[in-house]
């Protein structure tokens, strides 16, 4: 008898059914997911999801009986006092009943529920959304190179010299040669001098020849021979230019009740959860606004309280110096997303809207307005108002209402599915 | 007690105890009970690996499809819930018989599975006359081996839609690819992938696409046309109840490789189908041989009272039979019945009553218990089983009944008791009950167009007015109707009357 331990074995045997199963139902999943995200708030996405699918669609089909129909015959245990020629009614009056008597083979699945992993969740969650504009047009050919490691080479640069690998081949040539270790020379010069002091001639000879042998051994087998050296490689790879940074601004003014900054918050968080997870290289400046902006961290941004005055266009101003100061425009692709309940004083309209038209929007790959509101039905706010004759002019200005929950995951398809940036640039072009 | 010659003490396992446990149970089934055996190799698995050899319908090796996954899916959300507990263990019908235990057993289970698997299973599985016919433990392990690997290589030559439309609709006829008459031995496994890779060579040399615009001999030839299609009707050999098979040699457009993975899952069909004759029996006789050698190991004092307490109240969690109106009710539980079979054949070996004796004349009262139950082990499957050794006594210790139940009656009609005129009716029901043919549909390929309109035509013959459900029967043929590349014809003709009660119609997709 064998006793095998297979626990160390790789567990994931399934993974490759998994795969194809999630493959598969993508489209229902799909569905479930928006469904999901509908009762759920945006910092609890990063969890593994239970999806429901109607288990109608992963049924696999055979010949099997209608239930229900036709005459059968069976054997029960547990008689209790049942004569031949007894009558037995029926659990739910007739046949085909609805099924949750259920039948003596089936499971009675009406819903098939599975468990998706975080990972398999995002992905369903942002599939085919994409950051718009990703390249810049004028750096669109432009790639920058780096240099990434390629195993090693026989020659190089000596300060390439990796010296782990070159022991290693020098020391597996000497095991194979046989090279006499030291000590053994030692011993046999130890020997030799002891056979002096006794004076015994034969054996001096023939220890002076071991030597000479010995020694002539050590000095063919080198230490490190030309063909133990091994240098580190590296190799050049282009790759292209995906400098990107986003830009979230929000506004924390009095009139942006805690609900609504909460509706904005949910709205950035989506947004940082799809950049972060999409792009390695994008980097996100959270500025908030009251009638003074400021950079924070994302934290404070998330979580920090504030209240105020409203001036957007501090934030503009505040944008412009970053930009200005640390992402210039000719090498980075800048988005910005900026939310608010549209309120703004009349007397800063006329510089917020002479700011995003020469100099913000200019600048932006995309620029994504998100108004967040309780009564979408009332008259539009002044924001909204003038920001009307943007959408109309510039294509890669984009606007948006928000005015509850269940709003934000559309809206934020709206804004970023790659569909609709193909659209609009096969309507450009 | 002395307790100095116990196997293990405590729940802990560890793979001493595992060897000592092998050896002592070794002894009793080989030397006090008779068994014979493959050799036993016992494989220590987690529970996420149980779930997978679930998913993978108990197999160690399997090739990939979304449908195991889905398994997988719903067996470990159950797990978790807790709706249900993983089978202590899993014993797959190879030469040397594996058999898992999971780490999370106790000690007294890894005893219980490897006396109810590593000897029960596995002498039923040696002996009895499906399994020695129908499937051969030597190959088993390769042959699933191949197909896994002659499907991988599929999906990366054809892609994997390719394949797995293939196999979807080989896992829809999985239950119409076998054939009830014993195989023929085929070659090894080995010398079948040379076969199959020498065609697929030798097609690939020879190809030539002028071929292609000859005419064909068999239409110019019009007048010995009818001839030649009964030629082909014989050669198709119809009526033919494996659909599956007959689809992978006839089906028109198939590609060679579509044609070998049908036969990979044909095969395994066939390779299930004992399992699926035996499956009260084989339970019965592994349960009663873990209650025989659990019973003999505490008797000998080789384990300890705690943990005979621990066995008893597991097996007797296994062989309990909720009565008909018992909520937890599911239908007869192999477990039960078979060993209580199996305990009333011993009983009327070593004291019959004088109603065991007109019964069975042949073995009561014989005082060989163990070679009685060898002897059916190796002889019978479920339904002939139950119709030779199902006792009075057992029927009226069980209570069983027989009931009709005709659609449209809103009463079940009561047929047969467990009385003096009713023995033999419940026990002929019971057996019927086991007999797999008369439980699924009955459906044949009865006509197959090779030359003219191509139409295959299939014939579910009606007994009891059992009809087909019209939904799954649509999706079946459809999947037909993409492997033959016609039309696909279904007619569902009652048995006794010869009338056609439904007529389905279904087209192959562009």
């Amino acid at each position: 008898m064998h006793v095998i331990d297979r626990r160390q074995n790789p567990n994931a045997k399934s993974l490759g059914n998994r795969q194809r199963f999630v493959r598969r139902v993508k489209s229902h999943i799909r569905k479930a997911v928006k469904e999901a995200i509908r009762h759920r708030k945006v910092a609890d996405l990063e969890g593994s999801e239970k999806i429901s699918i109607n288990a109608n669609d992963v049924s696999e089909p055979n010949f099997n009986f209608e239930s229900g129909v036709g005459n059968r015959n069976y054997v029960l245990p547990g008689n209790r006092g049942y004569q031949r020629g007894d009558r037995i009614r029926k659990p739910s009056g007739g046949a085909g009943g609805s099924g949750a008597s259920g039948s003596p083979d089936g499971d009675g699945e009406d819903m098939f529920v599975f468990l998706l992993t975080r990972e398999e969740f995002m992905d369903m969650f942002f599939d085919d959304l994409e950051l718009p504009n990703l390249a810049k047009r004028k750096l669109k050919s432009m790639t920058t190179t780096s240099r990434v490691r390629a195993g090693y080479s026989v020659d190089g640069a000596p300060q390439r010299l990796n010296l782990r690998e070159t022991m290693r081949h020098s020391l597996s040539r000497r095991i194979a040669l046989r090279r006499p270790k030291t000590s053994e020379l030692d011993a046999l010069l130890a020997e030799l001098e002891q056979a002096k002091e006794q004076d015994d001639e034969e054996e001096i000879k023939r220890l002076t020849e071991l030597v000479a042998v010995t020694q002539r051994r050590m000095k063919r087998v080198s230490y490190l021979d030309t063909v133990d050296l091994r240098y580190n490689r590296f190799e050049t790879r282009s790759k292209p230019t995906t400098q990107a940074v986003m830009f979230c601004l929000m506004d924390t003014s009095a009139s942006m009740t805690e609900d609504l900054k909460d509706l904005a918050k949910r709205f950035y968080m989506l947004l940082h959860l799809f950049l972060t997870r999409y792009y390695q290289a994008v980097e996100i400046v959270f500025i908030r606004h009251t009638y003074t902006a400021t950079e924070v961290d994302e934290h404070t941004f998330f979580y920090g309280r504030e209240t105020g005055g409203t001036v957007v266009s501090s934030a503009l101003i505040e944008m412009e110096r970053i930009v200005k100061e640390r992402y210039p425009v000719e090498d980075w692709n800048i988005y910005a997303a900026q939310a608010s309940d549209g309120h703004n004083f009349d007397h800063d309209m006329p510089q917020t809207m002479s700011l995003l038209e020469k100099s913000i929007l200019p600048m932006c790959q995309y620029y994504a307005y998100i108004e967040v509101g309780d009564e979408p039905l009332t008259s539009d706010s002044v924001l909204w108002k003038n920001y009307e004759s943007l959408v109309a002019r510039i294509s890669h200005f984009q606007r948006a209402k928000v005015s509850e929950p269940a709003d934000i995951y559309p809206v934020f398809h709206k804004l970023f599915s790659s569909d609709k940036r193909q659209q609009s640039q096969t309507a450009a072009g | 007690m002395t307790g100095t010659n116990l196997i293990y003490r405590g729940s802990e396992w560890d793979f001493e105890s595992l060897h000592r446990a092998h050896e002592a149970i070794e002894e009793i089934a080989l030397g006090e009970l008779g068994l014979d055996v493959y050799p036993n190799q016992i494989e220590v698995i987690t529970s996420e690996q149980m779930l997978d050899a679930y998913a993978a319908i108990g197999m160690p090796l399997m090739y990939h499809h979304w449908s195991f996954g889905k398994h997988f899916a719903r067996e470990e959300l159950l797990y978790r819930k807790g709706a249900r507990a993983l089978a202590y263990e899993l014993v797959i019908n190879s030469n040397p018989c594996v058999s898992y235990v999971m780490e999370e057993n106790t000690m007294t289970m890894q005893a219980l599975v490897i006396a109810h698997a590593a000897f029960g299973h596995n002498h039923f599985f040696k002996n009895n006359h499906l399994f020695r016919q129908w499937t051969r433990a030597d190959r088993v392990l390769d042959d699933l081996a191949y197909a896994k690997h002659y499907i991988s290589d599929c999906e990366q030559r054809y892609g994997l839609q390719a394949v797995e439309s293939i196999l979807d609709a080989a896992h829809a006829l999985m239950g119409y690819g076998v054939s009830r008459y014993a195989p023929k031995r085929a070659a090894t496994t080995k010398d079948r992938i040379a076969k199959a890779e020498s065609r697929r060579q030798h097609e690939q040399s020879t190809y030539n696409d002028l071929w292609r615009t000859l005419p064909n001999k068999g239409k110019t030839a019009a007048t010995g046309n009818e001839e030649l299609d009964n030629g082909v009707a014989n050669s198709l050999s119809l009526p033919e109840e494996n659909v599956l098979a007959f689809l992978a040699n006839h089906a028109p457009k198939l590609k060679d490789w579509q044609r070998e993975i049908l036969h990979i899952v044909r095969r395994m069909a066939q390779y299930f189908y004992p399992q699926r004759q035996t499956k009260m029996m084989n339970e019965g006789c592994a349960t009663y041989v873990h209650y025989q050698i659990m019973n003999r190991l505490y008797d000998a004092g080789r384990i300890e009272e705690g943990s005979m307490l621990e066995f008893l109240h597991m097996h007797s969690a296994v062989v309990t039979q909720p009565r008909f109106d018992d909520r937890r009710f599911s239908g007869m539980n192999p477990y039960a019945i078979g060993f209580a079979m199996m305990r009333d054949i011993a009983r009327i070996c070593e004291d019959p009553s004088d109603e065991d004796r007109q019964w069975f004349p042949e073995f009561a009262g014989n005082g060989q218990a163990m070679a009685t139950l060898r002897d059916a082990w190796s002889e019978y499957r479920d339904e002939s089983f139950i119709l030779q050794f199902l006792s009075p006594r057992l029927i009226r210790d069980m209570h069983l009944f027989a009931v009709g139940d005709e659609s449209g009656l809103p009463y079940l009609a009561v047929e047969a008791i467990h009385d003096e005129s009713g023995y033999r009716e419940v026990r002929q029901r019971l057996a019927e009950q086991y007999d797999m043919l008369k439980h699924e549909p009955e459906i044949e390929v009865t006509e197959a167009d090779l030359t003219g309109n191509r139409r295959l035509v299939l014939t579910h013959r009606v007994r009891g007015g059992r009809l087909l459900s019209k939904n799954d029967c649509n999706r079946t043929l459809c999947h037909i109707a993409n492997l033959w590349g016609y039309r696909v014809r279904l007619v569902e003709v009652d048995s006794q009357t010869g009338k056609t009660l439904n007529d389905y119609d279904v087209v192959a997709m562009p």
